[in-house]
């Protein structure tokens, strides 16, 4: 359950970008979740709202964007996504992968009235 | 009026940022890092335990020892011949991250040290989220475990660079299948250096300890 840390992180960047804005309410925050970087966009959510009482931040709603995995392979060069987690291009079976997204754990942006 | 305002930024960002400062001090002070992972029960601290006595004389060790509760791992570390050995307590945390590492480095003395060991907390889906400045990471398994550990912790193992399998003189005792664990981690990173061997009989360890001395 290491959400909870990745829920406080994006809540410290979202605390230090409302201090330094002046921003009075903030209705969504928008992060990017990639499917292969270990984070559960639903234990996040839940984390975000339980850490958020009482904070500048009370009642913002956390907009996940799920990134699929996906990638390139090196051989054959076909771009492909990366499904069920197995890294083998579907076209010439190569595991030799560039893999350019699936990685993301990014905050994107606040939403402010 | 809705608006919006870009942030655009790694959640992780000032985790990344200090374990970036970890790489550098350790590059600078020419130490090799690895940081050890797993379930809890794969035999990361004997593992450690066997290498310190094994190597004591070759290579000059320093251990971070990463447990939710106790001290424990520390001590059996100190005791099989650690000189360098830091605990961290996460105090309930199911991970290491860059500023507890940055701290524990802070409190050892570092001169002459050629391999930093860093034994994570027992778990194999949080820490594989932060970057702790290491070198590779160790994904240590055992033959007691399921053979489709690596298709459960997929996010682990394509982040490792390395997979210990323990317990080998167990096989035949549980229904794990090598060549399917083996496959099944391969598929997920096709990069892995995996290492078979036995904490207990010894067998295997030879192969893990030259590998080691290659490092340095």
């Amino acid at each position: 359950m290491h959400e909870l840390a990745i829920a406080e992180s994006i809540v410290n960047i979202a605390l230090r970008e409302i201090e330094q804005k002046s921003i009075t309410t903030v209705q969504s925050a928008g992060v990017r979740i990639g499917a292969i970087s270990g984070v559960n966009p639903s234990a996040l959510e839940f984390s975000f709202e339980a850490i958020i009482v009482n904070t500048p931040l009370s009642g913002a709603k956390l907009k996940v964007e799920e990134i699929p995995a996906g990638g390139i392979c090196r051989a054959c060069k076909t771009a492909f996504e990366v499904t069920e987690f197995i890294f083998v291009c579907p076209h010439c079976f190569s595991g030799d992968l560039e893999i350019n997204q699936g990685q993301e754990l990014d905050i994107a942006y606040l939403e402010t009235e | 009026m809705t608006q919006k305002i870009e942030i655009e930024k790694k959640i992780l960002s000032e985790n990344d940022r200090l374990a970036a400062g970890i790489r550098r001090l350790l590059k600078d002070k020419k130490i090799v890092s690895l940081n050890l992972v797993s379930s809890p029960g794969s035999g990361k601290t004997t593992l450690l335990e066997k290498t310190l006595v094994a190597l004591k004389n070759e290579i000059k060790m320093a251990l971070i020892a990463g447990d939710v509760q106790t001290e424990n791992d520390a001590n059996r570390l100190i005791r099989a011949g650690g000189k360098i050995v830091l605990p961290i307590v996460t105090g309930g945390a199911c991970h290491l991250d860059a500023k507890m590492i940055n701290e524990a480095l802070g409190k050892m003395n570092l001169d002459g040290v050629q391999l930093l060991f860093i034994e994570n907390v027992g778990n194999l889906v949080c820490p594989s989220s932060y970057d702790l400045g290491e070198d590779m990471k160790v994904t240590v398994i055992s033959t007691t475990e399921g053979d489709d550990k690596p298709l459960k912790y997929p996010a682990m193992f394509r982040r490792s660079s390395v997979m210990v399998i323990n317990k080998t003189d167990l096989l035949g005792y549980s229904d794990f299948d090598m060549a399917l664990v083996k496959n099944n981690a391969l598929q997920i990173n096709g990069n892995l250096k995996i290492f078979e061997l036995s904490c207990r009989t010894g067998i295997g360890l030879e192969v893990w300890y030259n590998w080691l001395k290659s490092l340095v």
